[in-house]
C-alpha cells in the first residue's frame, strides 16, 4: 500500500471496524431483521392474511395513489426550478435555493399542522371548505398535500447543483444549430442528468410512501378512507395486532430496501452523473 | 552536520510493476542531488523511499553509518517538502513552522520562547517576516512553497527530500526559487535530493544529477558529465533537444540512410543510434567527413534560426542552428559536419532514447 | 432617441440569455412554492402572532409544554453528540479501510433515510421492549431502555446518524494524504497528526453533521413516538405535544409550539450556515 506511513496499527484498525461493524449492526440492522422476525413470527400463514384484509389493501392502496400524485408533481417542480435557477441568472436565486429547502429543516407534525391551520373545520379556509362541501382535512387531499409538502425538496435540490455545475454551453450549441427550446430540453439537456432526476424520484418515492407525521396530522385515521400503510401499521400496532403491523411495515422494509439497492447501484454506475454524489 | 545517503540494491514494488529496481545510489554529504527522469521512472517512489513514506520490497537504506532502512518516517529526521506544499490549512504560517517542534516529547521539546525564536529565524531566511500570522490560503504559490522549506528545515534534518518542488509554480516564480533554493542550500549545507522532470532545473541546481529509467539509475554525474558524456542512449535521448538516428556502424565510420561519413565510432559496430542537438551540427562545405541535407522548414529562435534538414527519404528531421543572418530557405541544399558524436549500439540495454 | 438611452442597460430583472423558458419555469416554480410551502407556513406563523410574544411565552413555560420541550432538545443534543462519535468512526472506516463488507456497510447507512420512521419506531420498541431482543438482555441488569427517555435517544441516534457519515465521509476522502505524510516526516506520532491534523480539518464538517443531525432529532416523531412511552413530564415530546393539541382543537397552542420549534430549526440552520463560512475563510476553499 501507498500509505504505509501514515497507516493505524492493525490492532487499531481492527478495533475501529468492529466499533463501526457493531455499532452499524446493533442501531441499523438489528431493526430492519426485527421487522421480517416479528412480522413472520407466528408463520407464513397469518404474516399473509393481513393481505387478505380489505383495510390493508385500501392502504396500500391510498399510499400508491398519493405517491402517484407528489412525486409527479414535484418532478416536474424540481425540473421547472433547476431550470429557472441554473440556467438563468436573477437577484435572489440563492434565496430561492434556500427556500426551496425549507421543507426539510421543519418537523413533520408542523408540515401537517400548516395545512390544518389552512383548511381544517376552524382553519383559515375552513368556513370555505364547508361551503363548497370540498373536504382536504381528514380526507385524502389533505394527505396528498402533507406528502408534497414533506418531499418538495427532493428531485429539486439533486437537479439544482448538478445543472448548474454542468452550465449553458451545449443549450446553446443546440440552439445555434436550430432546435427549438423544448426540442433542446428534451435532446440536450434531459439525457445530462436523467441518472440524477431518476435519484431524485427514487428518494423522493421513498419518502412519499413511508411519510407519517406529517401524514398523521391530516389523515384522521378512518380505515379504509384515509389509512396510508405508515398509518395502518401504527393501528395495527396499537391493537395489539403485531403480526398484522408488522406484516404491513415488512412491506415498507421491503420497498426501503429496494431504494437503497437502486441508489447505490446508481452511485456505483453513474456516481460522476450525479450532485449528491460530487457533493460528497 | 550533514550526512551520506546510501542505497543498496534499494526496490519497491507496485502492483507487479518495480517502480525502483534495486538500485544503487550514493549521495555525497553536503551535495545538492537531482533526481530527475521521464514520469513513471521511479523518482518520486525513491524520494518516499529515502523519507520513509514507503516501505522498501529489497535493499537497505543507510543514512550516514546508520541503518535506516527499517526506521518509520517519523523517527527518520528528513524534512520533506511536498510538490504541493502539503500546509496545515487550519494553521497559521508560524504554527505550521513551528509544528514539527511541537510535536516532539516533553523530555527533547524545545521551551516555547526558543520555537518563537527558531519560528522567527526561519520565516527570515525564507524571506517570509511579518507574515507568521497568516493563514496558508492568504499566501501565494511561491510563498507557500517557501513555508514548506521553512517547516521542514525547522526539525533540523539530516536530510532535506524535495518532490518537484517548483512543479507547480509559473516560470517566473521558478526561476526565482531556483536561484534563492541554490542560496539557502549554500548557507544551511544540508544533503539535499530532489526530483524533477525539468531538465533545465536539474543540471542549473544540481551539484551532480541522477538520471532514472524505468526504476533503474542510468547515470549519476555533473551536469557537464551527463550533457557531454551521456553514458547510455537513454541518458542521450533524454537531455538536450536530441534527434535520434538509426544508423549502421562499422569500424571508423557510419551510415546515414545512403551517406556515410567517418567518424570515431569506437567500438560499435552494426546497428547503432546517433544522438543529434542542434548545436551539433556545424554547415561547412561538401567533404570526406560532410553530410548533405535538404532543408524542410527555416524558423527563427530567439537570437539565432534553427533549420529542419533530412538527411534523406525515411528519416527523422534534425534541427540545426544557423546564425540570424544566414539566408538558406526551404528546399536547399546544405553540408553540415558532426562536431560531438553520441553513438549507442542498439543491441544494447536501455536503448529506448526514443524521448528527444 | 439618443445615444445615452441606447447603450445605458435596461433595469431587467433576469440577465438576458439566449435559452428560452424563463418566464414559464420561473413563475411556476415560484407559484408552487408559494402554494405548497410558503402560504401554509406564514399561515402557522401569523396564527402564533395573534398571541403575540407574551402568548407564546406563556404557551412555552407551561410546565408540560417546558418539560416536552426540555425531553425533545436534550434527547435531541445527546444523539448528535453520540452519532458525533461514532459517525466519525464510521465515516474513518468506510473511507479509509478495506474490508469484506465494506460496501454493503456504506449502503446500509442511508437505511435510516429510506425506511419509513413508524417503521423504524416499531422495530425499535419490539426490539427495546423488556421482552424484546435486546431489552430481554438487558432486563436482568435493571435497565429499561423502551418507554424512558433513553427510548426516545436510542431512535434519535437511528434517524440522525447517516447525517453525520455522509457530511464527514466526503471531507474524509477528499483529505490530501500528503498532509499526514508531511506530519508524519515532521515528528508526528500516528495519534498526533491525528489529533493536531486530521480531526481539526475535518471539526467543520463534523460540526455541520452534528447540527443536522440535531435539527432534524428535535422535529422527529414517527420513530420516536412507539419507544418512548409517551408520559408527560418524562418522556413525553414536543411534537407529540403539538398532535395532541390539534385533536383537542386547539390550533392556537398548537401553532406556538410549532413556532417555538420552527424558530429553532431556522436557528439551527443559520449556525450551519455560519459555520460553513467561518471554514471556507479559514481553510481558504469553497
Amino acid at each position: 500500500m501507498r500509505d504505509a506511513a501514515i497507516a493505524e496499527s492493525p490492532w487499531v484498525r481492527w478495533l475501529l471496524i468492529a466499533i463501526a461493524v457493531g455499532f452499524l449492526a446493533l442501531f441499523l440492522l438489528l431493526p430492519l431483521l426485527a421487522v421480517f422476525a416479528q412480522a413472520l413470527s407466528r408463520g407464513l400463514g397469518p404474516y399473509l392474511s393481513t393481505f387478505a384484509d380489505a383495510d390493508t389493501q385500501s392502504a396500500i392502496r391510498l399510499t400508491l395513489l398519493v405517491a402517484a400524485i407528489a412525486v409527479p408533481l414535484n418532478l416536474v417542480f424540481g425540473i421547472a426550478a433547476a431550470w429557472a435557477i441554473a440556467k438563468f441568472s436573477f437577484p435572489g436565486k440563492s434565496l430561492l435555493v434556500s427556500l426551496i429547502d425549507l421543507p426539510f429543516s421543519v418537523s413533520p407534525v408542523v408540515s401537517g399542522l400548516v395545512y390544518v391551520l389552512l383548511f381544517g373545520a376552524k382553519g383559515v379556509l375552513g368556513p370555505l371548505m364547508s361551503d363548497w362541501d370540498f373536504k382536504i382535512i381528514f380526507a385524502v387531499p389533505g394527505i396528498v398535500l402533507a406528502t408534497v409538502f414533506v418531499t418538495f425538496p427532493f428531485i429539486a435540490r439533486e437537479l439544482i447543483p448538478l445543472m448548474q455545475e454542468q452550465g449553458s454551453a451545449e443549450e446553446e450549441a443546440a440552439l445555434t444549430l436550430g432546435a427549438s427550446g423544448l426540442r433542446t430540453f428534451l435532446t440536450v439537456t434531459l439525457p445530462n442528468v436523467r441518472w440524477a432526476l431518476l435519484y431524485g424520484v427514487l428518494l423522493c418515492n421513498a419518502r412519499a410512501m413511508g411519510e407519517f407525521g406529517a401524514v398523521s396530522v391530516v389523515s384522521g385515521h378512518i380505515r379504509g378512507v384515509t389509512n396510508t400503510m405508515p398509518l395502518h401499521v401504527e393501528i395495527l400496532y396499537n391493537e395489539y395486532d403485531f403480526v398484522a403491523a408488522f406484516a404491513v411495515a415488512s412491506l415498507l422494509a421491503g420497498l426501503a430496501l429496494v431504494t437503497l439497492v437502486g441508489k447505490s447501484v446508481l452511485e456505483w454506475r453513474h456516481g460522476d452523473e450525479l450532485a449528491a454524489v460530487r457533493r460528497h | 552536520m550533514a550526512v551520506a545517503i546510501t542505497a543498496q540494491g534499494l526496490g519497491k514494488v507496485f502492483n507487479g510493476t518495480a517502480a525502483v529496481d534495486r538500485l544503487d545510489l550514493a549521495v555525497e554529504p553536503g551535495e545538492l542531488l537531482a533526481l530527475l527522469g521521464p514520469s513513471g521512472s521511479g523518482k518520486t517512489t525513491l524520494l518516499r523511499l529515502v523519507a520513509g513514506l514507503e516501505a522498501p520490497d529489497a535493499g537497505r537504506l543507510l543514512f550516514g553509518e546508520e541503518d535506516a532502512t527499517r526506521l518509520a518516517a517519523r523517527q527518520r529526521r528528513v524534512g520533506f517538502v511536498f510538490q504541493h506544499y502539503a500546509l496545515f490549512k487550519h494553521l497559521t504560517v508560524a504554527d505550521n513552522i513551528a509544528y514539527g517542534l511541537r510535536v516532539r516529547p516533553r523530555r527533547t521539546r524545545p521551551p516555547e520562547a526558543e520555537i518563537q525564536r527558531r519560528v522567527g529565524e526561519l520565516l527570515d531566511l525564507v524571506q517570509l517576516n511579518g507574515l507568521g500570522k497568516r493563514r496558508p490560503a492568504q499566501l501565494s504559490g511561491g510563498q507557500r512553497q517557501r513555508v514548506a522549506l521553512a517547516r521542514a528545515l525547522a526539525v533540523e534534518p539530516r536530510v532535506l527530500l524535495l518532490d518537484e518542488p517548483f512543479g507547480a509554480l509559473d516560470a517566473q516564480v521558478r526561476r526565482d526559487l531556483r536561484r534563492w533554493l541554490r542560496d539557502i542550500h549554500e548557507r544551511t549545507g544540508h544533503t539535499t535530493l530532489f526530483v524533477t522532470h525539468d531538465q533545465e532545473e536539474a543540471l542549473e541546481l544540481a551539484d551532480r544529477v541522477a538520471i532514472l529509467n524505468r526504476g533503474r539509475l542510468e547515470q549519476i554525474g555533473t551536469p557537464d558529465d551527463i550533457l557531454d558524456r551521456p553514458a547510455t542512449a537513454f541518458v542521450a535521448g533524454f537531455v538536450g533537444e536530441a534527434v535520434r538516428l538509426a544508423v549502421e556502424a562499422a569500424p571508423g565510420t557510419i551510415r546515414i540512410g545512403a551517406q556515410p561519413i567517418s567518424i570515431p565510432t569506437g567500438d560499435v559496430s552494426g546497428p547503432a543510434a546517433l544522438f543529434i542537438r542542434p548545436r551539433d551540427l556545424l554547415v561547412c562545405d561538401d567533404g570526406p567527413d560532410a553530410l548533405s541535407a535538404r532543408v524542410i522548414a527555416v524558423r527563427r529562435t530567439g537570437p539565432a534560426r534553427r533549420a529542419d534538414i533530412s538527411f534523406g527519404p525515411g528519416l527523422p528531421a534534425v534541427e540545426v542552428e544557423l546564425p540570424a543572418t544566414s539566408s538558406v530557405r526551404k528546399g536547399d541544399t546544405l553540408h553540415v559536419r558532426l562536431t560531438a558524436v553520441r553513438l549507442f549500439s542498439s543491441s544494447r540495454r536501455g536503448d529506448d532514447g526514443r524521448q528527444s | 432617441m439618443s445615444v445615452a438611452a441606447l447603450v445605458a442597460p435596461r433595469a431587467v430583472f433576469v440577465k438576458p440569455s439566449p435559452l428560452p423558458g424563463f418566464g414559464l419555469t420561473f413563475g411556476f416554480a415560484l407559484t408552487y412554492l408559494s402554494l405548497i410551502v410558503l402560504i401554509p407556513l406564514a399561515v402557522l406563523v401569523w396564527r402564533a402572532s395573534g398571541l403575540g410574544l407574551d402568548g407564546i411565552w406563556r404557551v412555552a413555560t407551561e410546565p408540560r409544554v417546558l418539560a416536552a420541550l426540555r425531553t425533545s432538545f436534550v434527547t435531541a443534543a445527546l444523539a448528535a453528540l453520540a452519532n458525533a462519535v461514532f459517525g466519525v468512526v464510521v465515516a474513518w472506516v468506510l473511507s479509509r479501510y478495506s474490508f469484506p463488507g465494506r460496501r454493503l456497510l456504506d449502503a446500509v447507512v442511508d437505511l435510516p433515510f429510506a425506511l419509513p420512521t413508524a417503521v423504524a419506531g416499531i422495530a425499535l420498541a419490539a426490539l427495546y421492549a423488556p421482552n424484546g431482543w435486546i431489552g430481554s438482555l438487558l432486563a436482568p441488569f435493571d435497565i429499561r431502555i423502551a418507554y424512558t427517555p433513553a427510548g426516545i435517544f436510542v431512535a434519535l441516534v437511528f434517524i440522525g446518524l447517516p447525517f453525520v457519515v455522509r457530511t464527514v465521509q466526503p471531507v474524509l476522502e477528499d483529505l490530501d494524504r500528503e498532509v499526514e505524510e508531511a506530519s508524519a516526516t515532521l515528528g508526528a506520532s500516528r495519534g498526533q497528526t491525528v489529533r493536531r491534523v486530521v480531526l481539526p480539518l475535518l471539526a467543520p464538517a463534523i460540526l455541520t453533521g452534528v447540527a443536522l443531525a440535531f435539527a432534524r432529532a428535535v422535529g422527529e416523531y414517527g420513530s420516536v413516538i412507539f419507544i418512548a412511552g409517551n408520559m408527560p413530564f418524562r418522556s413525553e415530546i414536543a411534537p407529540l405535544l403539538i398532535v395532541m393539541r390539534l385533536e383537542e382543537f386547539d390550533y392556537t397552542g398548537a401553532s406556538a409550539i410549532a413556532t417555538i420549534m420552527l424558530a429553532i430549526s431556522f436557528a439551527s440552520l443559520l449556525a450551519i450556515n455560519a459555520l460553513q463560512a467561518v471554514s471556507r475563510r479559514r481553510l481558504g476553499h469553497a
